[in-house]
């Protein structure tokens, strides 16, 4: 068959991400129904699915900002076992800071706009306890190039930049631990083409480099394709259809993902 | 029945302004802080014939503390003559009878604003800071409720952020008062806005420190023996203002924190902060039989 050979990482044992049956509701809405998905270490989700359809809200339980309704969420790492939905603060706020990191489709949410650049990459060292100015320096200096953010404008704040540089600037804080998991909401929106390739190029090149783990939210098909192994589409807060990229993109079983499908090609 | 056999027989106003019930509240709170070293304690605060800013905490705890025997003494800045310093003193010598003093070695209250004396205090006395603003993480979290749960966590990582800040921009740490201290190795505290030169005073000290804040109605103590640690990178160390080499203009003390007084040609000339050790070294120098202390720094450099 040619899914095995399509995509060998996909073989491997045990998911390094796995979240069973999640639902969250915000009133009367449901903003995610009964969404079960697992990730292999080394690959890439793609979550795509129309506006409202619960993308973020899935991906803020993954980061452990928001508690579901139902559901289980486990990470395969020594540090933590069983349901991280039941951890306290305490322990979501160290897992997270030193094993998952987050891009926000509003940078504003991610970032501190008055503080430098490399200030905003430095508290996430900070967190995990690193108290030498010289090496928060360094290490924030080395995050932000691997991040391609230009040097120069190292300490300028993120309000004075660009809507690029200022995604550059939150990807930099959230591989500055190498995190096992890195989450992405919309992180190409607001940009122009040119911008936007130039940063899904740089995901490409830190996932290849450093065989990060990613979940990749997107409403535009071409960035999940260009990114994905899998991906799982997302309607009215439920998942419709999962599978392999080229699977789901060359021959969608699901109304709703054909419609997705032709209206982008 | 009568009305008058209901209520109770006229009182006069209760010993040292405040009633037994705020006294018993602001102790309270008093004891929790000295068993939580640096932890801020919400009290209920009184109305004081002062307004809120000027005072208000500090001298709500000297009201519950003092007693007809107890000595006090007020400065504001360092110096004992200040209008709010003597309208303190005067205010609270008038409500509770108590024998005030200027010489920081006969008092055993002192309530301070922005200074702590250059005398060494002993374990016999108690120092009271005014504070206006008791949170430290305010500037890095507004939230309130949020900056709870970050002490309750200890999650001070932001702090250390602010310093790296500073330092970006500035070359180097520009926090000059309110100096931003780890008590006890727990919990983050500010220190009131006393100077950089006065922080290391506080660390494993004799005297007891209660640091109250009216207004924000919350007072945090440093009790005797308590290690208090300014905030610093491993490779950036602790600075106090290089006051060592300044003379004081008036009573030649060196060596002392100093305050700055500009003149018309562009120069400055210096003055001992501490008004009654400068007045104590005036007099010695012109024979008087005085008294000085041992002093924190010794020649500008702490001992
Ligand atoms: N904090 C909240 N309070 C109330 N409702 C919320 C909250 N967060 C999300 N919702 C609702 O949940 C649903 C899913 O929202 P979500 O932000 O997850 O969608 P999305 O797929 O990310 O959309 P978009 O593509 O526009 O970003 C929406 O109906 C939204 O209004
Ligand atoms: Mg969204």
């Amino acid at each position: 068959m040619t899914i095995a050979l399509d995509a060998p990482r996909l073989v491997q044992a045990q998911p390094l991400l796995t979240a069973q049956n999640v639902s969250k509701s915000y009133g009367d809405v449901q903003a995610v129904r009964d969404v079960s998905a697992e990730v292999f270490p080394g690959e890439v989700l793609g979550i795509v699915g129309e506006s409202g359809s619960g993308k973020s809200t899935f991906l803020r339980m993954l980061n452990l900002e928001e508690t579901p309704d139902t559901g289980t969420y486990t990470l395969d790492l020594p540090e933590v076992e069983g349901n991280l939905f039941e951890l306290d603060r305490f322990a979501r706020r160290m897992l997270c800071a030193k094993r998952i990191g987050i891009v926000y489709q509003n940078p504003h949410l991610g970032l501190l706009m008055n503080h430098s650049s490399s200030g905003n990459v430095a508290e996430r060292l900070l967190v995990a306890g690193e108290r030498r100015f010289t090496e928060l320096r360094e290490r924030a200096s080395e995050a932000l190039q691997a991040s391609e953010f230009p040097l120069e404008r190292l300490d300028a704040p993120p309000i004075e930049l660009s809507g690029g540089m200022q995604q550059r600037v939150q990807l930099a804080k959230a591989i500055a631990l190498e995190p096992a998991l890195l989450l992405l909401d919309e992180p190409t929106t607001g940009l122009d083409v040119s911008v936007q390739a130039l940063v899904l190029d740089t995901l490409k090149r830190l996932q290849q480099d450093r065989n990060i783990t990613m979940v990749i939210v997107s409403h535009d098909l071409g960035v999940i394709r260009t990114l994905a192994d899998r991906v799982m589409v997302m309607r009215r807060g439920a998942v419709v259809e999962a599978g392999l990229a080229d699977q789901i993109f060359q021959d969608p079983q699901h109304a709703y993902t054909q419609q997705l499908v032709h209206a982008k090609l | 029945m009568s009305l008058s056999s209901l209520t109770k027989d006229w009182e006069p106003m209760s010993y040292g302004f405040l009633d037994a019930s705020a006294k018993r509240e602001i102790r309270r709170k008093m004891l929790k802080a000295v068993a939580v070293p640096g932890c801020q304690m919400p009290y209920a605060s009184r109305e004081v014939p002062m307004a809120r800013g000027w005072g208000t905490g500090g001298l709500q705890v000297s009201l519950t503390l003092v007693n007809p025997k107890t000595t006090v003494k007020v400065i504001d800045q360092g110096a004992d003559d200040s209008v709010n310093a003597a309208s303190i003193r005067r205010f609270l010598a008038r409500v509770s009878g108590a024998p005030t003093t200027l010489d920081t070695l006969e008092a055993d209250l002192i309530q301070s604003r922005h200074r702590i004396p250059e005398e060494k205090l002993r374990a016999d006395q108690v120092l009271v800071l005014q504070v206006p603003n008791p949170e430290p993480l305010r500037p890095v979290q507004p939230n309130m409720s949020i900056a709870r749960q970050m002490h309750a966590d200890a999650d001070y990582g932001r702090m250390w952020l602010q310093l790296y800040e500073q330092i970006v921009r500035s070359g180097r740490v520009m926090q000059g008062a309110s100096y931003p201290s780890l008590v006890n190795g727990r919990h983050v505290m500010t220190p009131s806005p006393i100077p950089r030169w006065d922080v290391p005073k506080l660390h494993m000290a004799e005297h007891l420190t209660i640091l109250s804040a009216g207004r924000e109605k919350r007072l945090h103590a440093v009790p005797p023996f308590t290690r208090v640690e300014p905030l610093v990178f491993d490779d950036v160390p602790y600075k106090v203002e290089e006051h060592g080499e300044l003379i004081c203009g008036r009573s030649g003390a060196k060596g002392f924190f100093m305050n700055e007084i500009p003149q018309d040609d562009g120069t400055s000339t210096y003055e001992i902060s501490d008004s009654d050790y400068g007045v104590k070294t005036i007099r010695q120098a012109e024979g008087a039989q005085v008294h000085l202390g041992e002093t924190w720094y010794k020649n500008g450099e702490l001992s």
